[in-house]
């Protein structure tokens, strides 16, 4: 089967973002981006999926500037076969990536997508439901598992009170939570090979979706700032202050 | 305007998050329905009914809904959704799974995780493991919203709306229900819990954390959270997890136990009212948001915290 992995360039999670003195949006300027974590995890568990012989070919997909070629080279370095680059500078929302997916689904014909449960910039958390409801495919959510078993999809899902696994018709929507796998780090050689894997530039109006942004930011702000407290000398200290201090017990 | 609130709830009983969903509609303001749908769920539908600010409670009653599957849900919803203006949930597993899946079928682009309503349109959410608040427009007609339950007050629970009976919906027969695994516990749930206590990777077993966690949760009556680390590591199941990609909490008291503040972990509780880190590397970042620190090695102060309790 083909695994279709769309990725995304994000603020990399080890930089704490400032949000633009002007509240117009966080300053993005000249900080590190790198692949979603997520979405690490998403190609990661394509590629074992076609080392076990499951899944023949994995393409990712982004939608982003010509900059995200880089996650796409680091997605062909870790192992997927090919890539397509739908380039806009534009701030596309989940729903309008939802849609230019639903379009690559209907051209590839995957008969999986694995894709991240949240991106760590806009934790929005919605692109793959979105997809799956445009396409009418079945969700495996926040995934901890993935199994083929026969001709269905077993995805165990963390959920709010544990672990819950579903059984999904194919073609299927699976987003990955962090404890699918521990997505590898690409090999110097693979990087190289990467370089010359097939990568295709489109732009959303070749797929006739138009992304018009549903969402206006009035402004974004800093959240309340916590002062760091005082320290206590000793745990009967510590005891006394909750009591007395601060009330809590 | 008429708002249907979607309940999150395990059939016997309806989350507190429910109920905060319902806060946040009252802000928005209008006529509030909640849609209980499951399977032997009268009972959850009763609390439902409770609810102060409830108008009427939508009970649907079929297997397909025991447990919560996004395709059945979606599908009800949808079936509801031209007699509303706004669909809300809250922002648990539940919400997250089903509720864009309904915004998608509507063509609307759904306002996840909403921490403060300023107008019928117009709210606020985290965005960047919240290390910065934007404020949002919507301009889709029917708007679709997910509620972070810890931002609103927990309304009174004095009301009594009517309990109305519906169909199912159709079945999208694509998925199916195979298993789960609970994680029991007679401690109180994490989000509902007025003193929480997290421990992280310096706990270094889940018998550490039964050692020197779990006795003084009980002693507080405290809910027990964990880092990542100590989740992927395994010492506790995953509904454990604080933090941005976890659960988000705002206890009166939470305790970090060994863990070092990722910017992660704080995104889950840093909301909280009185914070306290134990942790013996006094540099650890966590001391940058705790109201109370105390530097020291943990197997050495969870005994003595236990026993001054
Ligand atoms: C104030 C503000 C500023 C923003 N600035 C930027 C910016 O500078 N640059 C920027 O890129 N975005 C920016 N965005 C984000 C953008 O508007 C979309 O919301 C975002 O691309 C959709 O992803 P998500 O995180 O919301 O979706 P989620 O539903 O959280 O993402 C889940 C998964 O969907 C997939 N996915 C999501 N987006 C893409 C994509 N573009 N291509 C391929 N797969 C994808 C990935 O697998 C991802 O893991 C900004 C948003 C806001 C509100
Ligand atoms: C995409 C993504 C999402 C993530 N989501 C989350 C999330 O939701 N929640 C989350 O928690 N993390 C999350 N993380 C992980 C996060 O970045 C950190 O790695 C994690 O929080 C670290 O856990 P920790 O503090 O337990 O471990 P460490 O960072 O290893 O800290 C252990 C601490 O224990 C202290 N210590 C050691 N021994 C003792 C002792 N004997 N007594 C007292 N103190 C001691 C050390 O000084 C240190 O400060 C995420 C990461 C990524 C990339």
């Amino acid at each position: 089967m083909k695994v279709l992995v769309p990725v995304k360039r994000v603020i990399d999670y080890n930089v704490k973002v400032r949000v633009k003195p002007d509240q117009s949006d966080v300053d993005l300027a000249n900080v590190k981006m790198s692949m979603n974590p997520f979405d690490e995890i998403a190609v990661e568990e394509a590629v074992r999926l076609k080392e076990a012989g499951t899944a023949e070919e994995v393409i990712a997909v982004t939608i982003g500037p010509e900059k995200a070629q880089d996650q796409l080279r680091q997605a062909l370095a870790m192992g997927a076969d090919r890539a397509i680059l739908i380039e806009t500078t534009e701030t596309v929302e989940p729903l309008s990536v939802a849609k230019l997916l639903a379009k690559v689904c209907e051209e590839e014909s995957p008969q999986l997508v694995v894709m991240g449960k949240q991106a760590i910039d806009d934790d929005c958390n919605q692109t793959g439901q979105m997809l799956a409801a445009l396409m009418g495919w079945p969700q495996g959510t926040f995934a901890s598992a993935v199994t083929k078993e026969g001709d269905k999809l077993h995805v165990t899902r963390e959920i709010d009170g544990g672990l819950q696994t579903v059984a999904l018709n194919l073609p299927a929507v699976v987003t990955t939570d962090l404890r699918l796998n521990e997505p590898r780090y690409a090999s110097l050689p693979n990087i190289m090979k990467a370089k010359k894997k097939p990568l295709d530039k489109k732009s959303p109006s070749d797929y006739g979706v138009e992304i018009t942004a549903r969402l206006k930011t009035l402004k974004v702000t800093e959240p309340p700032k916590r002062e760091a407290g005082i320290k206590v000398g000793s745990v009967a200290d510590l005891v006394e202050k909750l009591k007395n201090e601060a009330g809590v017990l | 305007m008429t708002i249907l609130v979607i309940a999150e709830h395990t059939n016997d009983h309806l989350s507190d998050a429910t109920a905060k969903t319902v806060s946040a509609a009252t802000k928005i303001g209008g006529d509030i329905h909640v849609l209980v749908a499951g399977s032997g769920a009268s009972a959850a539908a009763e609390q439902a009914a409770k609810i102060s600010g409830v108008a009427k409670v939508l009970h649907a009653e079929d297997d397909h809904y025991a447990k919560q599957l996004a395709e059945p849900m979606a599908a009800l919803i949808l079936s509801l959704a031209d007699d509303y203006d706004v669909l809300m949930a809250p922002a648990g597993t539940d919400g997250k799974n089903y509720m864009p899946r309904v915004a998608a079928k509507l063509d609307v682009m759904q306002v996840s995780d909403i921490i403060a309503v300023e107008s019928a349109d117009t709210f606020q959410r985290p965005i960047y493991a919240g290390n910065a608040i934007a404020t949002v427009q919507s301009s889709d007609a029917k708007k679709v919203i997910t509620v972070r339950g810890t931002a609103f007050d927990a309304p009174a629970m004095d009301g009594s709306a009517s309990v109305e009976t519906i169909g199912a919906a159709e079945f999208p027969s694509i998925s199916e229900f195979v298993k789960e695994e609970l994680t029991k516990s007679d401690r109180p749930e994490l989000q509902g819990a007025k003193i929480v206590i997290s421990g992280g990777r310096a706990l270094a077993s889940g018998e550490n954390f039964e050692k020197y966690i779990y006795p003084v949760a009980d002693k507080l009556g405290a809910a027990v959270g964990a880092s990542r680390a100590a989740v992927d590591a395994g010492y506790v199941p995953n509904d454990m997890q604080v933090g941005q990609t976890g659960k988000v909490v705002a206890p009166e008291l939470y305790i970090a136990v060994g863990i070092s503040g990722a910017i992660q972990h704080l995104a889950g509780m840093k909301d909280s009212k009185v914070i306290v880190a134990i942790n013996k590397d006094e540099e650890a970042p966590i001391f940058q948001v705790a109201d109370y620190g105390l530097v020291a090695d943990l197997f050495e102060a969870m005994p003595e915290l236990e026993k001054a309790l």
